[in-house]
C-alpha cells in the first residue's frame, strides 16, 4: 500500500532541542519505511531566535521544504510560536501546543504584548487543537530537559508508527545514560495524548 | 545495502571518504561547517581547521600536489577570502585530485551577504557540480575526484544552505582504495610565472572545451521525459521544487552546471513547447541558456533573490497558490537570536555603552551586540574588518567628535586581524581594538582554532598567545581584561580611547555554552529592593523579564555571570543564597 504523505513541522525558540526531535521522528519514518527529507536551520537561530524543522515523509518526497497551507502536524514547543507558521495551517491541521511561555527580548523589556490570542488564532484554521504542559510532566518524571521527549510522545500517538520503533530509534540516538528517562518522557507524552 | 538519513553535509563528508580523500582543511562557516567536522571523524582523513579559506585551500593544493586526494570546504564569502589561490589553481591543476567545497547561503540565514558563487566558476575556468540531496552530495562528489584526476583540474561543488541543512535517505558505499603518487617536479605546469601561465591558460582554455564535451555525454545531466507542453531545466535544490511543482514537465536534470551542455539543452528545447528554467539566486544558466539562441523563461518568473520554495516557484510561474488568507506574522513580537545568558560580550557591551563608542563590528556572535537595546554596532563588513575600518575612520579624523573602537573576535582576529594589526602599528595608527576572546568559534557551533590549544580531532597542539602575537606585531599598549568585571573593563576602555596611540584590548573569558563551563550559581531578584527602574533589563539578557513589573530572573535560562546585578543600582539582584548588601552599593551603569 503507498505510504500517505505526511508534513511536519516542529517550531519552537533556539536551544529547546526541536531540532533533536525532528531528528528523531524523521528516523522513526524512515524505519516504518517511508521516504523521508528533513530541514532546518542552524546558525544565527541557535542563539535564542525562532527556530523551525520540516519533516516530510511519504511514498516518494521532492521538496524539504514543508508547502504552505499543507502541514499534517504543527509540534509548537513554545506557546505562541505557533503564530509563526499558521500559513502552513488547513484544516487538515492537528495543532500540538506546548503550554510554555518564553518572553521574546522585545516582550521581556516591556516595549511590545506576549499574544493573548494564540488560541483564538490557530482555531480560524483548524478545529484539531490539544494543549499540553509538557514541562510540568517532564518536571514530574525527573528533569525539564526531557520535556522535548514528552512532545515527541504526544505527536508520536498521532502518527502511523507502532511504539516499538520509537524505543528502538531513542536506543540509536540517546546516549545510554539518558535513554530510561527519555523513554519514561516519551511514555509520558503518548499518555497526555490520550489516544 | 540499508538507507540512512544523512544531511547533504554529512553526504558530502561520506561521499569525500569513499573517494579516498586523505586531507580536508576548512575554516568554519554557516553552512558548510559539519561537512569538516564529519570527515574529521574518519581515522584514515588528516583533517584540519584552517586560520582562514585561503589557509585551507593552500593546505589543500599542497597535499594534491604530494599525490592525496584533498578536499577543502567553506561557504560562499569565505570564496572570496580563498579566490586568489583558487583563480590560479585552476592553471596550476592537481597531482591527487582536489575539490572545492563551496556552501552558498540563499536568503543569509547566517551570512553578511546572499552572492551567487556559481560565477566563480565560470571566473576560474573550473568545472562546476550542484547536488540536488544528500545521495546526490555523496555521489557527485565521488564523480568529482575523478574529474578532477581525468581532466587535471580543481573541481568545484556548490551546495546551498537547504542542501547542507537538510536530511535525506543515502546509500553509501565503501572507502576507495587510492594509492599516493610521486610528486614530479614540472615547474612548466606547477610555477605561474608569466611564461610558464600563458602556456597554462591555453591549456585551461582547451580543458573547458574537453569538459563541455564531457558535459554533454555525463549522466549527471540527464533528460527525463514528460509532457511535451513544458520543458523544466533545473539544478540544486530548486529541481526539487520544480519536480513538486510540475509533476508532469519533462525535465532537464542538471548534475554538471559548469560547463553547461550546450547541444543537449537545445536538444531538449526542440522537444518541448516552453521552457523553464528554475534557478536560485542569479540567472547564471538561464542567461548563458538565452546566448545559445534558446528561448526560456527564468528570472522574469522568479526573484533573484532568497531562496525558492515550492510555493515561491508555483506562484512565480503562474500557478495558483492553494492558500487561505494570508496570516500576517510580521507584527508578532520577533525572536531574534541573542547573545545567551551568560555570554561575556554581554560583559563587554555593557561596559562599553556609557562610553558611547562608535563600534566597528566583525563576523561572530557580537554582532548580535547591533539588537536593541544594546545597540552597540555601527558598521560591519567581512571578517576582521573592524580593525582596518577603525584604523582609517580614525586616520581621518572622524573620531575626534566621538571615539570609535574595532571589536572582533579571537577566531575572527587569526582568520584576517593580523594584518590589519600591523597596519595599524606600522602606519602610526591611534585607534582602539578589542578581541572579545571567548576562546572558540561560537557562531558556527564551537570549533577549536590556533588559540584554544586542540586540533579539530581533539588532540592537544600549541596555543598562540594572542597578547603576545598583538606585542610582536608592533602595538605596545596590550591590556588584558575580565569583561565581567564591568567597572575595570569600563575605566580600561575609557583610558584607552582617549590616549592617541594604538591599543588592543583583550576581553578574556571563555563562552559558557560552546567551551562547557560548569554552570555558575543563578542569581535572584529581592522584589523589596527592585524599583521597577528597568535598568538590568537594558543589558538585554534573556534570562531577565519582568513579572507584575518588578525584574525576574529564570533561574532555569540564568548562567550566573553577575553582569545584571551590577548594573543595578539598588542592589536588588543578588546570588542565591546570598544577602542583599545592607547599603545598597553604587550602580556601575549611568542611567
Amino acid at each position: 500500500m503507498a505510504k500517505e504523505d505526511c508534513n511536519i513541522l516542529i517550531v519552537g525558540v533556539g536551544g529547546q532541542g526541536n531540532i533533536l526531535a525532528g531528528k528523531v521522528i524523521s528516523q522513526a519514518f524512515v524505519a516504518a519505511g517511508y521516504d523521508v527529507k528533513q530541514s532546518e536551520v542552524h546558525g544565527m537561530a541557535q542563539r535564542g531566535g525562532a527556530v523551525s524543522a520540516h519533516v516530510r515523509a511519504g511514498e516518494k518526497i521532492y521538496s524539504p521544504l514543508v508547502p504552505e497551507t499543507s502541514a499534517h502536524y504543527i509540534l509548537s514547543f513554545e506557546y505562541m510560536e505557533i503564530l509563526r507558521y499558521l500559513n502552513y495551517a488547513g484544516p487538515q491541521t492537528t495543532a500540538l501546543i506546548n503550554d510554555l511561555r518564553v518572553d521574546p527580548p522585545s516582550v521581556a523589556s516591556g516595549g511590545m504584548k506576549y499574544p493573548d490570542d494564540t488560541l483564538d488564532r490557530v482555531k480560524q484554521k483548524t478545529k484539531n487543537i490539544l494543549v499540553v504542559d509538557a514541562n510540568k510532566v517532564a518536571r514530574e518524571i525527573g528533569t525539564e530537559r526531557v520535556f522535548n521527549s514528552v512532545l515527541v510522545g504526544v505527536l508520536a500517538a498521532y502518527l502511523p508508527i507502532k511504539k516499538n520503533i520509537w524505543v528502538k530509534v531513542y536506543k540509536e540516538l540517546v546516549k545510554e545514560s539518558l535513554l530510561d528517562i527519555n523513554l519514561k518522557a516519551l511514555d509520558a507524552g503518548l499518555a497526555l495524548a490520550g489516544r | 545495502m540499508k538507507k540512512v538519513l544523512l544531511t547533504g553535509n554529512e553526504a558530502v563528508a561520506r561521499g569525500a571518504w569513499e573517494a579516498g580523500v586523505g586531507f580536508a582543511a576548512a575554516y568554519p562557516g554557516t553552512p558548510s561547517t559539519e561537512i569538516t567536522e564529519t570527515i574529521a571523524q574518519y581515522d584514515e582523513v588528516k583533517a584540519e581547521w584552517a586560520p582562514n579559506e585561503k589557509v585551507a585551500l593552500e593546505s589543500a593544493i599542497g597535499a594534491s600536489l604530494g599525490g592525496v586526494r584533498a578536499l577543502a570546504c567553506m561557504k560562499h564569502v569565505g570564496l572570496n577570502v580563498a579566490a586568489d589561490p583558487f583563480c590560479t589553481l585552476s592553471y596550476v591543476g592537481v597531482n591527487g585530485g582536489l575539490v572545492l567545497l563551496c556552501a552558498d547561503d540563499p536568503s543569509m540565514h547566517s551570512s553578511q551577504n546572499e552572492q551567487d558563487n556559481r560565477y566563480y566558476a565560470r571566473l576560474a575556468k573550473v568545472p562546476m557540480l550542484e547536488p540536488s540531496d544528500s545521495q546526490e552530495a555523496l555521489d557527485l562528489i565521488k564523480l568529482a575526484y575523478e574529474i578532477s584526476e581525468a581532466f587535471d583540474t580543481p573541481v568545484m561543488v556548490r551546495v546551498t544552505t537547504r542542501v547542507s541543512h537538510s536530511r535525506t535517505l543515502v546509500s553509501m558505499g565503501r572507502r576507495k582504495a587510492v594509492k599516493q603518487k610521486e610528486f614530479v617536479r614540472n615547474p612548466q605546469k606547477y610555477v605561474m610565472v608569466p611564461a610558464f601561465a600563458r602556456m597554462r591558460h591555453r591549456f585551461v582554455v582547451e580543458r573547458m572545451g574537453r569538459l563541455a564535451q564531457y558535459s554533454e555525454t555525463t549522466p549527471m545531466n540527464t533528460i527525463i521525459k514528460g509532457s511535451r507542453n513544458l520543458g523544466v531545466i533545473s539544478a540544486g535544490v530548486a529541481f526539487q521544487y520544480a519536480r513538486e511543482v510540475f509533476p508532469d514537465a519533462s525535465f532537464l536534470k542538471l548534475g554538471m552546471t559548469h560547463p553547461l551542455p550546450e547541444k543537449l539543452i537545445k536538444k531538449f528545447a526542440r522537444g518541448v513547447d516552453k521552457v523553464f528554467v528554475v534557478e536560485e539566486l542569479e540567472p547564471f544558466m538561464e542567461d548563458q541558456i538565452k546566448a545559445l539562441g534558446v528561448a526560456v523563461t527564468g528570472k522574469a518568473a522568479l526573484p533573484v533573490m532568497d531562496e525558492l520554495n515550492p510555493d515561491v516557484v508555483r506562484e512565480g510561474f503562474g500557478k495558483k497558490r492553494k492558500r487561505h488568507p494570508v496570516e500576517d506574522t510580521s507584527k508578532l513580537p520577533q525572536r531574534p537570536p541573542n547573545l545567551c545568558a551568560g555570554c561575556p560580550h554581554r560583559g563587554f557591551y555593557t561596559a562599553a555603552k556609557p562610553l558611547k563608542p562608535i563600534v566597528f563590528g566583525d563576523i561572530g556572535c557580537y554582532t548580535l551586540g547591533v539588537l536593541p537595546p544594546l545597540s552597540m554596532h555601527d558598521a560591519c563588513v567581512c571578517m576582521g574588518a573592524s580593525i582596518g575600518v577603525s584604523h582609517g575612520y580614525s586616520r581621518v579624523g572622524a573620531d575626534k567628535k566621538q571615539k570609535s573602537i574595532g571589536v572582533l573576535g579571537d577566531s575572527t582576529f587569526l582568520h584576517s586581524g593580523l594584518t590589519g594589526v600591523l597596519n595599524m602599528a606600522y602606519n602610526k595608527g591611534v585607534n582602539t581594538v578589542a578581541v572579545l576572546d571567548n576562546r572558540t568559534t561560537a557562531m558556527t557551533g564551537g570549533q577549536q582554532h590556533p588559540a584554544t590549544g586542540f586540533t579539530i580531532k581533539g588532540e592537544p597542539t600549541k596555543a598562540v598567545d594572542i597578547a603576545a602575537v598583538v606585542k610582536a606585531l608592533g602595538i605596545e599598549r596590550v591590556f588584558v581584561v575580565d569583561p565581567f568585571k564591568i567597572k575595570e573593563t569600563r575605566a580600561v576602555l575609557k583610558r584607552e580611547l582617549e590616549i592617541e596611540e594604538p591599543s588592543v584590548i583583550i576581553s578574556s573569558a571563555p563562552c559558557p555554552l560552546m567551551t562547557r563551563q560548569k554552570k555558575k550559581t543563578p542569581f535572584v531578584v529581592h522584589e523589596d529592593l527592585c524599583t521597577e527602574c528597568g535598568s538590568c533589563l537594558r543589558i538585554n539578557c534573556p534570562a531577565l523579564t519582568r513579572r507584575g513589573g518588578k525584574a525576574f530572573v529564570n533561574n532555569f535560562l540564568c548562567n550566573g555571570c553577575g553582569v545584571c546585578a551590577q548594573v543595578c543600582g539598588f542592589g536588588a539582584i543578588v546570588r542565591e543564597g546570598e544577602q542583599p548588601a545592607a547599603r545598597p552599593k553604587k550602580a556601575v551603569a549611568k542611567k
